[in-house]
């Protein structure tokens, strides 16, 4: 079933180089009554260096499972996830995370929330509040480098924490639907950022979201997944380059492409 | 309630909320001890209530004044003082050493929490007696008294402050590759630190009853055993006097905590609120 799809998408690739393999994935959790529950079923992707691929699902379909998976913070049951080439096993450390929510810590600065990775590297201070500075003014936040997190907007946390999942320079950034909790304004202006941001430092992004205008807008590739136990129903190129303006969420082309997701969401009733 | 209330009108940067916030609550208390004072010493004057039963406040002055020019409260002070910040350091100290022992390894919790819940239910003060035997007249019974008597509300607080550390922190953390080490430091510590705090204002007031139980039980200085002394010799001003210092000590302990919170715990504060 997915093996048809892995190959669509491996020749998508070809040329570029894998930084992730997701390998025959799957993920079980044992309930306190001893009941299994499959989450997520043989998942097989490969992700490009540099590329943007959208995780879409609907709500509690063990996305969220996958991507944590990818970041080494939860073991798979089954197969096997390399990154650049090793096996994921523990959190590498490699990857910045950045969760529904914020995730600041309230008794540090913006600032100080932004170097917190850098402290855990042992990066020497000086370095370490140049480094911040510069991310803050990436993601927009210049000026806001004293203020505490209960001082901001839930947008402008939210940059905080995308600050924070940019500051060791990571190759690969884990997003786990992180503007679901935003208004649709703001979630509009923060995707033109991070799609800015994703051109900007050329990370690989892996993007968790059940938005379908959202997959569609952003992404090189759309990851459609079933319903539990989760598995890639399809994955879909967007062939529309990117920079791409705010006004093609309302284009033809774009319309297109979120026709063509919505009907593979349905399918089955996913 | 008061608190929150001068918290966030610090927070708000207009100096005026400020000084007429702080003004008008600090005024209040002063007009209403000035009054309350004021209808003591009349009520004492007009129905003529004997000194042994309530002192004027005049006589209760006068008692305090002739302590400090004599110096007679000096030591009794100094040991009631020490007795009692002995004891809630000591209680702080073993408080979040044993709270974070049970609030973060799963066996230790499963050990000490029935131990915990029986002493919780035995009034610590009953314990005191024993103690004197143990840990002599001197001032180490009463530091241990006021010690356990102020460590169970720190650990409850701690206990409760690790337990309901936001998971999504740890896991952030540890997708960093942070240590326990570290993530006790820069998560669990700081944000447990509300719980503390709330644990050590109680801690302070019963370190202040357990030093003077113990000292009621049986002691050669401190206040406790001052009012013992004045209560015996029928001399009640004396025994206001040695009330008034030893609120003072509470007073200063609370302000101390409090201090501290405010500085540390800034953050946990409520948001504040449209203007009033």
């Amino acid at each position: 079933m997915a093996g048809t799809v892995e190959t669509d998408a491996s020749d998508q690739n070809v040329g570029r180089e894998n930084l992730i393999a997701v390998d025959g994935v799957g993920k079980t959790y044992v309930t306190q009554d001893g009941r299994s529950i499959q989450a997520v079923a043989s998942v097989n992707v490969e992700i490009a260096k540099g590329e943007f691929l959208s995780i879409l699902g609907p709500s509690g379909c063990g996305k969220s499972t996958l991507l944590m998976m990818i970041a080494g913070l939860v073991k798979p049951s089954e197969g096997v996830i390399r990154f650049e080439g090793k096996p994921v096993t523990d959190p590498h450390g490699d990857a910045g995370v950045v969760f529904q929510d914020a995730v600041l810590f309230p008794w540090r600065t913006v600032a100080q929330n932004v170097e917190l990775p850098g402290e855990i590297r042992r990066v020497r201070r000086d370095a370490r509040v140049k480094r911040s500075l510069d991310v803050l003014e990436l993601v927009g936040l210049k000026g806001f480098e004293t203020k505490y997190p209960n001082e901001l907007s839930g947008g402008m946390q939210q940059r905080v924490s995308i600050a924070r999942a940019l500051s060791m320079q990571p190759n690969l950034i884990l997003m786990d639907e992180p503007f679901g909790a935003l208004d649709a304004m703001t979630r509009d202006q923060m995707n033109l950022d991070l799609q800015r941001i994703s051109l900007e430092t050329g990370a690989t992004i892996v993007f968790v979201t059940h938005s379908i205008a959202e997959a569609a807008f952003l992404s090189d590739r759309v990851c459609v997944m079933s319903g539990r136990p989760s598995t890639i129903r399809a994955i879909v190129p967007i062939e529309i380059p990117r920079p791409r303006p705010i006004e093609m969420m309302a284009s033809d082309e774009m319309g297109r492409y979120v026709t063509e997701l919505r009907k593979l969401l349905d399918h089955r009733g996913g | 309630m008061t608190d929150a209330v001068e918290f966030s009108s610090i927070k708000s940067r207009s100096p005026g909320a400020v000084a007429r916030v702080l003004g008008s609550s600090l005024g209040l208390f002063v007009l209403t001890s000035i009054a309350l004072v004021a209808a003591w010493q009349l009520i004492v004057v007009w129905f003529e209530v004997p000194q042994f039963i309530l002192p004027a406040p005049s006589e209760v002055v006068r008692a305090i004044y002739s302590d400090l020019v004599t110096g007679r409260i000096v030591q009794h002070f100094l040991v009631t003082l020490v007795e009692i910040v002995g004891g809630f350091v000591v209680a702080a100290i073993l408080g979040v050493a044993l709270g974070s022992l049970i609030g973060l390894v799963p066996i230790a919790e499963r050990i000490g929490l029935p131990y915990l819940l029986a002493f919780q239910t035995v009034p610590k003060v009953a314990i005191a007696p024993l103690l004197i035997v143990w840990f002599g007249y001197g001032i180490q019974s009463k530091i241990v008294t006021a010690g356990l008597i102020a460590f169970f509300p720190i650990l409850v607080n701690v206990v409760t402050g690790l337990q309901t550390v936001d998971q999504r922190r740890i896991v952030l953390m540890q997708s960093l590759k942070a240590s326990p080490l570290e993530i006790y430091c820069k998560v669990l510590f700081p944000g447990m630190l509300p719980y503390l705090f709330a644990g050590l204002e109680t801690g302070a007031v019963f370190s202040a009853i357990g030093a003077i139980v113990a000292e009621f039980i049986g002691a050669a200085f401190g206040l406790g055993c001052l009012i013992l002394q004045r209560q015996a010799a029928v001399d009640v001003p004396g025994v206001f006097s040695a009330l008034i210092f030893l609120s003072l000590i509470g007073i200063m302990l609370n302000l101390l905590v409090r201090l501290a919170a405010r500085r540390l715990t800034f953050w946990s504060r409520p948001r504040r609120t449209a203007d009033h």
